[in-house]
């Protein structure tokens, strides 16, 4: 299909529709800002029946929060921190062109997504070990009241959380084969640029989700 | 390769290329506008055929033709498909996808392949939805309100999962919106350069963005609720099902503004096309669409005044329910002034601005009726809801979308529809509108609560001219679809600007090349510029700067 207007200066990676690299870029990351907005919103509204529960069963919401492991809890919040450290570095090493280091920072994120994710496994086999399902499940006599609530409410947040960092960890393998193509390099890391903001997206809504279950007296 | 003389005329968009490939993967903005079209479509005239099972059964009083649990079924499947598969896509991802591009003097929008595969996502969650309706009985009606809607059995899961992708859908068409219109514009489109089509698309792609992810994750969580109990909606378990609704109208009384929005966008480049003069209060117009947007989020409760939410709310929900009024007033009174004075062409596109401006008059009017906390008690449930919303949903939100169609048909096949045969329909699907929904909030203000099979014999009068209203506007409906495909196919040529339009989209050919314009299209003026007075002054300023 021969386009039929005008070519400027422009590398042949802008899509015919845009005037420019420049426009391309600014687009790409307007798309990203507003997915990540609406991503935010999603989870609000665990956040706020989260809030509205929480007031009305403040006792269940606070012996709940102590059956939960607050160790395991701050360790993954330490990885996953680590691990938006890491995608910047990688992100950085990428516009150095430095791109041996960029994979490696990538590979790197990717293993702390695993350590997170482990963790989180060790802490839910424990719950199940003592009969803490969600809702109706519940047969755990740990914590009085409306304990299948609260964890109903932790199993569907965190788990929603777990299916973003697994995502996440195959949006990041998918930037390591397009970073080995060529397709994503110093001058177009528009991609890498945006699966950063998407990992640093799900180390906020852990920032969040962390005090809010475990801390919050 | 671009050779300066055109030889051979370019092909239009639906020549340049054939086959079911060609369509069914195609990530030209235009031919996604049209299996839109045909999409909502079938799903309109499905969703039409429900409801007119649903009248034929209320024709008497009696339930004579279905059972109660059939009767559940069908306006539940009516509302839910007029709702998430026609309404709420139609003029958005019909009218929007097509013209939008266009009016920018764009070549496509910001992300196409995002734009193709929301309108797979869409095919995909409408098959979910359809889904529900052939494997048993789905009948939550639209709303899904618990805890009915976690206790009964049927796939009411498979209808929660569908709403979800379809939700997926609308999130990326709006996002594709919003960047397209901020990043794509061409030299000199400033803001308020912009068709008031694009200003009302904006603040409904914000709505979608905001809104929709909340039914999302609410949908979502009835789906736990229903699989695995996880109690969030349960009151067994501690769980609130009035918490439901809060986030349900979260989403959906903003996804009424979803609907609405649009079809204001399209009056005001109908009225000032087919006035053949400047819109009135463009900036007024445009700021009131985004508060619109913005106030339209807040009044979510006024669903819940009967649901024993705190009266403090409720007064709070009431008055901000009231004060949407006022931007919508002043679109209404800018419209009007934009037609006085000015050369109105009786024209079929015209003929639905005014069918839209008394009906949305109606639909507005008694919504401020139900705003009011001591009249909604007596309303709540009854039929003068049921009037009151299709007043706004079709005779605003479909009305204007069915005369956008009017409009921008000819650009969209390049040909021209029976004008005549045109004016007569919309003036039956006026009447004949008003005949089926007038009666209704009559009924209702006498108190006949909406929902049920049966009802006492006194309400059937008014249910018998209903009837015989709808039955009316079906076939008044079939025979417009009819002379629009015959026009499509059959229609004499129309120019590439037959209501003599100043939108870039105007300025290409009848139908639009593949890459919608020949060279990159530059604007002066707003595209209401009918006296010539504001491009003539922007010239000047410019000399003189």
């Amino acid at each position: 299909m021969s386009s039929s207007h005008k070519t400027e200066e422009r590398p042949a990676w802008v899509a015919s529709f845009f005037a420019s690299a420049d426009q391309q870029r600014s687009a790409a990351s307007l798309g990203m800002w507003l997915f990540i907005g609406q991503e935010i919103l999603f989870f609000s509204g665990l956040f706020m029946a989260f809030i509205a529960y929480r007031w009305l069963y403040p006792e269940t919401w606070l012996s709940g929060a102590d059956v939960l492991n607050k160790w395991l809890g701050a360790t993954n919040t330490v990885v996953l921190l680590t691990s938006s450290l890491t995608m910047v570095l990688a992100i950085r090493d990428l516009q150095l062109e430095r791109v041996k280091w960029a994979i490696r920072w990538i590979w790197a994120t990717v293993a702390l997504a695993g350590v997170f994710l482990v963790v989180k496994a060790f802490e839910y086999t424990h719950k199940f070990e003592i009969g803490i399902f969600p809702g109706t499940h519940y047969e755990g006599g740990a914590v009085e009241g409306m304990a299948g609530l609260f964890f109903g409410i932790y199993y569907v947040a965190t788990g929603l959380h777990a299916l973003h960092v697994i995502i996440g960890m195959g949006l990041l393998a998918w930037l390591v084969h397009k970073i080995k193509l060529g397709e994503v390099s110093a001058d177009k890391d528009i991609l890498a640029e945006n699966i950063g903001l998407y990992w640093h997206l799900v180390d906020l809504v852990w920032i969040f989700l962390f005090p809010m279950l475990y801390l919050v007296r | 390769m671009s050779t300066e003389t055109s030889s051979a005329p370019e092909p239009s968009y639906l020549a340049a290329s054939s086959g079911f490939k060609s369509w069914f993967l195609t990530v030209d903005h235009k031919r996604i506008a049209v299996m839109y079209l045909v999409a909502t479509t079938v799903f309109m005239i499905a969703g039409g055929l429900l409801a007119g099972m649903v009248r034929v059964e209320l024709f008497t009083a009696a339930g004579d033709l279905m059972d109660a649990d059939q009767y559940n079924r069908a306006f539940t499947l009516h509302g839910s498909i007029m709702v998430f598969l026609v309404i709420i896509p139609a003029a958005p991802a019909v009218l929007g996808n097509f013209v939008l591009p266009l009016m920018l003097g764009a070549r496509d929008v910001a992300f196409p392949r995002l734009n193709l595969a929301s309108f797979h996502i869409y095919m995909a969650g409408a098959t979910l939805l359809l889904l529900a309706m052939i494997l048993g009985s789905f009948d939550t009606g639209w709303t899904f309100y618990t805890p009915y809607s976690s206790t009964t059995v049927g796939p009411v899961a498979w209808a929660l999962t569908g709403v979800f992708v379809l939700g997926f859908s609308s999130i990326l068409t709006g996002l594709n919106f919003i960047v397209t219109i901020h990043k794509m514009r061409p030299p000199g489109m400033t803001w308020f350069r912009l068709p008031l089509l694009l200003w009302s698309l904006y603040a409904t792609s914000a709505v979608q963005i905001l809104a929709t992810p909340v039914l999302a994750i609410t949908v979502l969580l009835l789906v736990f609720e229903r699989m695995i109990g996880i109690g969030i909606f349960d009151p067994a378990l501690g769980g609130d099902p009035i918490l439901f609704q809060h986030f349900f109208w979260f989403y959906s009384h903003p996804a009424v503004y979803i609907m609405i929005l649009p079809a204001f966008g399209i009056i005001s480049e109908l009225v000032a096309v087919h006035s053949q003069r400047s819109i009135f209060g463009y900036k007024g117009i445009a700021f009131s669409s985004l508060s619109i947007a913005i106030v339209g989020s807040l009044v979510w409760g006024h669903h819940m005044f009967t649901s024993g939410q705190s009266i403090y709310a409720s007064v709070l929900f009431s008055f901000l329910t009231f004060f949407v009024a006022v931007p919508t007033a002043i679109k209404v009174f800018s419209w009007v002034a934009t037609m006085y004075k000015g050369e109105i062409q009786f024209t079929p596109p015209m003929m639905y601005v005014f069918s839209f401006l008394a009906l949305f008059m109606i639909g507005g009017l008694t919504g401020v009726v139900l705003g009011a906390l001591a009249i909604d008690v007596h309303l709540h449930d009854t039929y003068f809801v049921v009037a009151h919303f299709h007043y706004v949903m079709m005779g605003g939100a479909i009305i204007s979308y069915i005369g956008g169609l009017h409009h921008w048909w000819p650009k969209i096949f390049g040909r021209m529809y029976p004008q005549r045969l045109a004016n007569v329909t919309s003036f039956l699907v006026f009447v004949s509108f008003n005949l089926t929904f007038l009666p209704m909030f009559v009924a209702g203000s006498r108190g006949m609560p909406r929902r049920y099979y049966e009802y006492i014999i006194s309400y059937q009068s008014l249910n018998q001219i209903a009837t015989v209203g709808a039955i009316t506007l079906g076939i008044s409906l079939f025979v417009t679809l009819g002379y629009l495909i015959y026009g499509a196919f059959r229609g004499e040529p129309a120019g590439d600007n037959p209501w003599n339009g100043l939108s870039l989209e105007w300025t290409t050919v009848s139908p639009p090349i593949e890459h919608n314009f020949h060279d990159q299209p530059t604007v002066s003026a707003t595209p209401y510029d009918y006296d010539g007075w504001e491009a003539e002054e922007n010239a000047r300023a410019e000399e003189s700067g």
